[in-house]
C-alpha cells in the first residue's frame, strides 16, 4: 500500500470508479448501518452490558460463532474439492450438478430449513439412517451445523471456480517439466493461487453463518443455552419492542464478523505479498 | 473420466467491435424489462383506485383461514347494503411482530391481534384512541379460545389433564413464550393450573412449569412451527395448542392420526380487535373499518366465528359447533392482567428464562 | 481422451482413482447438502401430483409474488452489478490506503442478521424513524411497500458482484491493461476488450449469485414487506404464507419455481461459454493493432 504513492498510475478510472464505489456504499451499506449503532447508543452503560453480556446471550455467541466456523470449514474443504472437481472433470451430469451449487440462495432460507429438518429429523429420509447409529441431527447443535453448512455451500465453490478456470496451462505444465508430481505441482503451484479465494469463501461463509436466522430456527431446536442462536435472541427482544437490546446486540455481532473479515482481507494481502 | 482440457487461456479469447453494440442492446432491453416491469407493478394500484375500497386488516397467525371466510361474507353484506365495494386485505404473521409492523408504519385499517397487550402498545404510539378496548362489546374480543392439548391417536400416554404432562417421558411440544403470543398462554395456561391446584402457591407453580419445561425437546419460534413438528416430524407426545388451531390441524392433517384432549381447566384467551384511528382517519375509511368490526359480533359474523372453532360470544351462534366445556379463569383473575403477567413472566430475565438459567 | 493422449498429460492431471475418490468425494458432500433437500422439495411439491401443482403456481396471489419478485430482482441486480464492476477496478487496478477497510466494509452486508438488515430500513423509514414522518407527511411510501423491498433487497445481494470479481482481478494483474493503453486504447475500450474478456466467467457467476439471492432473500424481506396478500408478498413470502397454512404441496410448488431458477442459470452460463468457444481469438489482437 505504501509504494502505490511513488508508483504512477497508469490506468484510468481511478477517481470517478471509487467515488462511485465509496458513495453507493455509503448511501445502501454505511448510512443505514449507521441506524443500528445510533439507536444502540440509546442505552446507558449498564442496559448495553445488560443486553449483550448476559449468560444466555453469551452461550448464544458460542453456539453461533462455533456453528459458524466449523461450518465455514467444512464449506472451505469440501467447498475447494467441489470446485476442482466441477471445473477440472467430466462425469454424467456435471453441468446440472454445477447450476445446483447456487441452489442454498435461490431456495428460501426457511425452505432450506425446512427441508432440512424434514430430511434430517427421526423420520426423514437422512434422520432415519443416521438414529440407529445414535446420531441425531435435527434439534440438536448438530443440525445448526448442517444448516449453515448449506446456506455457505456456494461461496467458496462459487469464489473458487473462475479462479481455477483462469488457471493457464502453462503454469502447471511448466512446474511438471521442471520435474515436479501432481502433488507437489498442487501444493507449490496451485494451491497458493487458489489461498486467496479459498479464505474469501471462507471468510464470506462464515460471515453469512454468523448472520443467518431462517433455515436455522426450523432444525436447531432452539433451546436456551444450548441450541439458541443469537439472532434467535435478536428476535426475543424485538417482541418485547425492545429495538434498542436487539440493536445492541446486532452491533457486537456485527462488530465480531467485521473484525473477523478485515482480519482475513489483510492476512490474503499480506500473503500475495509475501509470494511475489 | 477423463480430464477436461484445460483452457489456455481465460483471457486471450478477445472481442470483436461488436460487443459495444451488445452492450448498448443489453442496456436496452434491460431499461425495457425495468419499464414493463414498473408498469406491471403500478397496475393493481390503478385498478385498486377506481370504485373499490381496500381495507387492510393486519392479523396474526391463526386467524387466516377464520379471515379468508369473513372477508368474503363482509363483503358480501357491505356491497348489499351500501351498494359499495370493499375488498378487504389480509396480512398475518406473529402478533408482535405485526403490532411492531404497524406502529413502523404498516397503515392497517384494523387490527386484530392474540392479546390486548399488542393493541396496548400501538395505543401507546399514538396510533389508536386511549380507551379502545372500551369502544366494542365484551372488552373488544368478538370470540374467545383457550389452549387445549392434541396428542397422538389413542392417546398412549393417557395424557388427560396438565398433570400428566409434567410426568416423566412424556414429550411436550410448545412454541418458544418469548417469540410466540401462543406460547404465552400456554405457559400462563399450565402456570395458572398449578396455581389453582396449590392454593396460589407461587414457587409451586414455578417448580410444575419449570418440570413442564424440562419435557420439550423443540422451542419452535411460532406456533405453527410448533404444529408442524409435532404433526409432520413425528416429535413429541402432546402439542400445547389454541383451541382452533387444534381442531383445524385435526382436520386438514389428518383425523385418523390425532385427537383433541381438553383439560380439565386452562386459561381464556381473549384475542382484541380494534380500529387504527390514525389510519382510517387518513384513508377515510372510518365508516367502513367500524363496520367491518362490528359485523364480527352479528349472527353471521359469531356463525363463522364458530365454524372456525373459536368460542362465539354470543352462546346462541354456536349451535351445531358444540366445543367441550370446561372451567377458564382469565389473565386478569389469575395473573392482574397483561402488563403485570408479561413483566413476571416473559421479560428477560423473567420466570421463563430462570427457567433455563438454573 | 484416448489413452495415448493421456499419457502425455500425465504430470498435469490427477491419476484416474484419484479423479474417482475426488469426485465421488465431491458428490457425496453436496449430496447431503444440496442434492437430498433438493429432492425433497420436488417429492413434497408433487406429492399431490402434477394437477395441484400447477394449480398452486397460477393461483392469482402466486403470479403477484412472482411478479413482485421479478421486479425486485430486475432494480437490484444491475444496480449491484454497475456497483460491483466500479468497485472492482477501483480495489484491483489501483493502490490506495484504506483498502483492507473498504474490501470488508463491502462484506458487511454479509454478516448482517436478515432481520437486522430489514430492520435498519424501518429504523430509518418507519414511522417512528428518522424519515418516518417527514415521508407519512408526503405520501411516500418506503417501508410496507415495494421501495422497502427493493432497498433491503439491494442491501442484502450487495457484496455478491464485487466480491466475485475482486480476487479474480487481482489475479489477473494490470499488465494487460496497461499494455493496451500504451498501444493506443481508450480507458473504455481497454475495459470492454482487454479486462471484461477475463473476467466474464467471474462476472456472470457473480451475477447468478446476486439474482439468486435477490429472488429468494426471505428474512430481511420479511422485516419490511407488512405481509399483505397479493400486493406485498414476494415469493418467498407467499412460500411461508403457505406452509403456514399447511398447504404444503402448494409452499413446496412455489419453493421449486425458485429452485428452478438456479436451473435457469445453467442455461445462461452454457450459453455465454458456448458463445466464447466459438470466437476466434486473433479478434483480439485485431481489435488492438486498430
Amino acid at each position: 500500500m505504501t509504494n502505490g504513492i511513488k508508483k504512477e498510475r497508469v490506468l484510468p478510472g481511478f477517481g470517478p470508479t471509487l467515488g462511485y464505489t465509496v458513495f453507493y456504499l455509503s448511501l445502501i451499506v454505511l448510512i443505514p448501518l449507521s441506524a443500528l449503532v445510533i439507536k444502540t447508543t440509546g442505552l446507558t452503560w449498564r442496559a448495553f452490558l445488560a443486553a449483550v453480556a448476559s449468560p444466555q446471550v453469551v452461550a448464544s455467541y458460542r453456539v453461533t460463532f462455533g456453528s459458524a466456523f466449523i461450518a465455514a470449514m467444512i464449506n472451505a474443504v469440501f467447498g475447494t474439492l467441489t470446485a476442482w472437481v466441477l471445473v477440472r472433470y467430466e462425469f454424467p451430469c456435471k453441468r446440472l450438478i454445477d447450476a445446483l451449487v447456487d441452489l442454498p440462495f435461490a431456495l428460501p432460507t426457511a425452505v432450506t430449513g425446512i427441508t432440512l429438518a424434514t430430511v434430517y429429523s427421526e423420520n426423514g429420509w437422512m434422520g432415519s439412517l443416521l438414529e440407529p447409529l445414535g446420531i441425531k441431527v435435527a434439534y440438536t447443535p448438530l443440525g445448526i451445523i448442517v444448516a449453515m453448512t448449506t446456506i455457505g455451500l456456494p461461496f467458496v465453490v462459487r469464489t473458487l471456480q473462475p479462479v481455477i478456470e483462469a488457471i493457464e496451462a502453462e503454469t502447471e505444465e511448466a512446474s511438471a517439466c521442471l520435474g515436479a508430481n501432481r502433488l507437489q505441482t498442487f501444493y507449490r503451484v496451485l494451491l497458493p493461487v487458489m489461498m486467496p479465494s479459498i479464505l474469501t469463501g471462507f471468510a464470506l461463509a462464515f460471515a453469512r453463518a454468523v448472520g443467518e436466522y431462517g433455515s436455522v430456527i426450523f432444525i436447531a431446536g432452539n433451546m436456551p443455552m444450548v441450541s439458541e442462536i443469537t439472532s434467535l435472541l435478536i428476535v426475543t427482544k424485538l417482541e418485547q419492542f425492545d429495538y434498542s437490546g436487539a440493536t445492541a446486540i446486532a452491533l457486537v455481532m456485527l462488530t465480531a464478523s467485521f473484525a473477523m473479515l478485515l482480519a482475513i482481507n489483510m492476512l490474503q494481502r499480506w500473503s500475495r505479498k509475501y509470494a511475489q | 473420466m477423463k480430464a477436461s482440457g484445460q483452457k489456455t487461456s481465460g483471457r486471450n479469447q478477445g472481442r470483436s467491435p461488436h460487443i459495444d453494440g451488445k452492450i448498448s442492446q443489453l442496456i436496452k432491453s434491460f431499461t425495457l424489462t425495468v419499464l414493463i416491469g414498473l408498469s406491471i407493478m403500478l397496475s393493481p394500484l390503478i385498478s385498486a383506485s377506481s370504485d373499490t375500497v381496500p381495507l387492510l386488516n393486519v392479523s396474526y397467525d391463526p386467524t387466516r383461514e377464520l379471515y379468508q371466510d369473513y372477508n368474503k361474507a363482509f363483503a358480501g353484506y357491505w356491497e348489499a347494503k351500501t351498494h359499495r365495494i370493499v375488498e378487504p386485505r389480509q396480512s398475518h404473521g406473529g402478533s408482535g411482530k405485526q403490532a411492531r409492523s404497524v406502529i413502523d408504519g404498516l397503515e392497517a385499517d384494523v387490527v386484530t391481534l392474540a392479546l390486548a397487550y399488542d393493541i396496548d402498545e400501538i395505543q401507546e404510539k399514538g396510533l389508536i384512541q386511549p380507551g379502545w378496548q372500551k369502544r366494542l362489546p365484551n372488552n373488544s374480543a368478538p370470540y374467545t379460545s383457550t389452549i387445549i392439548f392434541l396428542v397422538r391417536k389413542g392417546n398412549p400416554k393417557e395424557i388427560k389433564d396438565w398433570k400428566d404432562l409434567v410426568k416423566p417421558g412424556v414429550s411436550v411440544i410448545t412454541p418458544n413464550p418469548k417469540t410466540s403470543g401462543g406460547a404465552r398462554w400456554n405457559y400462563l395456561a399450565a402456570w395458572g393450573y398449578a396455581l389453582k391446584e396449590n392454593g396460589g402457591d407461587e414457587s409451586k407453580a414455578r417448580e410444575f412449569v419449570g418440570q413442564l419445561f424440562k419435557n420439550v425437546p423443540v422451542l419452535d419460534s411460532g406456533a405453527r412451527g410448533s404444529t408442524t413438528t409435532f404433526v409432520q416430524r413425528g416429535m413429541g407426545d402432546v402439542l400445547l395448542a389454541w383451541e382452533n388451531e387444534a381442531y383445524l390441524a385435526i382436520n386438514e392433517l389428518g383425523k385418523d392420526k390425532f385427537e383433541v384432549v381438553t383439560p380439565s381447566m386452562s386459561i381464556l384467551a381473549e384475542p382484541t380487535v380494534a380500529v387504527v384511528d390514525k389510519y382510517v382517519d387518513k384513508h377515510g375509511t372510518r365508516e367502513i373499518a367500524e363496520a367491518y368490526l362490528s359485523y364480527l359480533y352479528s349472527d353471521e359474523g359469531q356463525r363463522i366465528v364458530a365454524r372456525h372453532y373459536y368460542r362465539p360470544v354470543s352462546k346462541d351462534a354456536a349451535t351445531g359447533f358444540k366445543l367441550p366445556e370446561l372451567k377458564l379463569f382469565t389473565i386478569e383473575e389469575q395473573f392482574g392482567g397483561w402488563q403485570k403477567a408479561h413483566k413476571t413472566h416473559f421479560v428477560d430475565g423473567g420466570t421463563f428464562d430462570q427457567i433455563y438459567s438454573k | 481422451m484416448t489413452n495415448s493422449q493421456y499419457k502425455r498429460r500425465e504430470n498435469l492431471t490427477e491419476p484416474v482413482p484419484v479423479q474417482w475418490i475426488l469426485a465421488i468425494l465431491a458428490i457425496l458432500f453436496l449430496g447431503l447438502f444440496l442434492f437430498l433437500p433438493l429432492a425433497a422439495v420436488f417429492s413434497q411439491a408433487l406429492a399431490k401430483g402434477f394437477g395441484p401443482y400447477f394449480e398452486a403456481l397460477g393461483n392469482p396471489d402466486a403470479l403477484a409474488a412472482i411478479r413482485l419478485t421479478l421486479i425486485t430482482a430486475a432494480v437490484s441486480v444491475p444496480l449491484n452489478l454497475v456497483f460491483g464492476l466500479a468497485a472492482a477496478w477501483a480495489i484491483t487496478k489501483f493502490d490506495f490506503r484504506g483498502k483492507n477497510l473498504l474490501v470488508t466494509m463491502i462484506d458487511l452486508p454479509f454478516s448482517v442478521s436478515p432481520v437486522i438488515s430489514g430492520l435498519i430500513f424501518v429504523l430509518i423509514f418507519g414511522l417512528q424513524g428518522w424519515m418516518g414522518p417527514w415521508l407519512n407527511e408526503h405520501s411516500f411510501k418506503i417501508v410496507f411497500a415495494v421501495p422497502g423491498i427493493i432497498l433491503a433487497t439491494i442491501f442484502v445481494t450487495f457484496p455478491f458482484v464485487a466480491r466475485e470479481l475482486i480476487p479474480l482481478m487481482e489475479a489477473q494483474g494490470r499488465e494487460e491493461e496497461e499494455a493496451a493503453l500504451v498501444l493506443g486504447a481508450s480507458g473504455l475500450q481497454t475495459f470492454f476488450r482487454v479486462t471484461l474478456p477475463g473476467i466474464r466467467e467471474g462476472l456472470v457467476y457473480g451475477v447468478i449469485l446476486c439474482n439468486a439471492r435477490a429472488m429468494g432473500e426471505f428474512g430481511a424481506v420479511s422485516v419490511v414487506s407488512g405481509h399483505i396478500r397479493g400486493l406485498t408478498n414476494t415469493l418467498p413470502l407467499h412460500v411461508e404464507i403457505l406452509y403456514n397454512e399447511y398447504d404444503f404441496t402448494a409452499a413446496f410448488a412455489v419453493a421449486s419455481l425458485l429452485a428452478m431458477l438456479a436451473l435457469a442459470t445453467l442455461a445462461v452460463k452454457s450459453l455465454t461459454q458456448w458463445k466464447r468457444a466459438r470466437r476466434p481469438s486473433i479478434e483480439f489482437e485485431e481489435a488492438l493493432v486498430r
